[in-house]
């Protein structure tokens, strides 16, 4: 390695402005079959109180546990899915995303992990954004998933979106607190 | 099925932590607990590509696009994607937002009292070419006021956001310009311990990129992690 990493700043208040162009909230609508699914949550700080500004990216596989690209950057030719998604908050702090729940996809242990979907979130206040993932309620395979295994069992939950109403499932991000989100490096 | 090569840990103290109380906004937002090591799988190694043909064809021009020109110093803002080992980051998608010549952004949460440009956005797309090379002709921002602290205003910066080839090789950053006095006051870009870290936020007047009678030229080469040289460090922490 000859040069170093360039340091992250945060977007702060106005990404909107440099963002806004690649705004998706419908992910699926491309994927041909699938369960239809709608994600929505609401970012908290550590007061509790609703974040209005924070952006949160989204990247999954699609319902055959394809993803768009291999490790090599390269467009697979199977893939359903682009799989990107991108929303803001609104005034509240909520957030909603439309898509297909996403099939397994392989760990490199050789097991198979349960499905989930990728979260990145970045707001004022944040230097650096903080990566999470999405697990689906009522999923036998999240029993064996190594990632959710790896982490705590007090705080898995709060990896796991709750079931709501019809296709509604719903994962609220907490910076701080007694339920803070699971945060993962990599 | 083929070994996944994961991407380097930054070296210590070149990112900022999450808590940087100088920066206030970070003590109710930044995580209190430290994030949990995932070992990477392919979620995490493949990412979204786009497709340049989304672009208009002066997205990477800030200066077009309005009935007249925009007010303010006009400059050519260009440099190199990277990646940790020297290898041009090709076809990568690079986004830029920024405040006006006024230090004023088009944004309703933006309450400074300098003046809007009518002819200014501040957004801008474009795609490295096959040598990592990007450039984007804009106007100079200029600095504003933010209640921080009293009397903090922000050093004039560009807002770069880049994703590189994977999920983990995202990156959102800002990129200031040489010799502003501000920079030594400004929380946000003392938040990056190693001072060789910081000053690589800091562009450089270019001669070579200065077009006679038409803008000066910055250059702002930007590096994002690179592959693990082997299986073996993989899972690594953070490298001395």
């Amino acid at each position: 390695m000859s040069l170093r990493m360039t340091g992250s700043q945060t977007v702060g208040p106005f990404f909107k402005i440099g963002f806004s162009w690649l705004y998706r909230a419908d992910i699926g609508s491309a994927a041909r079959g699938g369960e239809r699914v709608r994600i929505r949550g609401v970012v908290y700080d550590g007061d509790g109180q609703p974040i209005p500004d924070a952006l949160i990216e989204l990247w999954q596989a699609d319902a055959q546990g394809r993803y768009a690209t291999d490790p090599d950057g390269q467009a697979t030719a199977e893939a359903e899915l682009m799989g990107f998604g991108r929303v803001p908050t609104d005034a509240q702090g909520a957030y909603e995303f439309r898509t297909v729940k996403p099939g397994r996809v392989p760990h490199p242990s050789g097991r198979l992990q349960a499905p989930h979907l990728s979260v990145t979130v970045f707001m004022r206040g944040l230097l650096k954004p903080v990566h999470s993932r999405v697990y689906f309620p009522d999923e036998p395979s999240n029993a064996d998933d190594p990632v959710l295994l790896s982490v705590p069992e007090a705080r898995r939950r709060t990896l796991i979106a709750q079931k709501g109403p019809e296709s509604l499932l719903e994962w609220d991000v907490r910076m701080q607190g007694a339920h803070e989100t699971v945060f993962f490096s990599y | 099925m083929k070994e996944l090569q994961g991407y380097r840990k930054p070296f210590l103290n070149t990112q900022p932590e999450f808590l940087s109380p100088g920066y206030a906004s970070t003590i109710k937002r930044a995580p209190s607990l430290a994030p949990i090591a995932l070992e990477p799988t392919l979620s995490e190694l493949t990412g979204p590509r786009f497709d340049p043909r989304q672009l208009g064809a002066s997205a990477n021009d800030l200066t077009a696009g309005h009935k007249a020109k925009p007010i303010g110093e006009r400059i050519w803002v260009s440099g190199r994607v990277l990646d940790d080992s020297g290898k041009p980051v090709s076809n990568t998608l690079v986004e830029i937002w920024q405040a006006n010549a006024a230090g004023r952004y088009l944004h309703d949460g933006d309450q400074h009292n300098a003046p809007l440009d009518p002819n200014f956005t501040g957004a801008g797309q474009v795609f490295t070419d096959e040598h990592g090379h990007y450039r984007f002709r804009t106007v100079r921002p200029g600095a504003y006021p933010w209640r921080n602290h009293h009397n903090a205003w922000r050093p004039a910066h560009i807002h770069f956001s880049l994703f590189g080839p994977a999920w983990s090789t995202r990156l959102v950053t800002q990129m200031y310009f040489p010799n502003d006095p501000l920079l030594d006051f400004d929380p946000i870009y003392l938040s990056i311990a190693d001072e060789q870290a910081r000053r690589r936020l800091v562009s450089t007047f270019d001669w070579e990129t200065t077009e006679p009678e038409e803008a000066l030229g910055y250059r702002f080469d930007i590096v994002l992690r690179g592959r693990t040289a082997t299986p073996f460090e993989k899972g690594k922490g953070a490298q001395p």
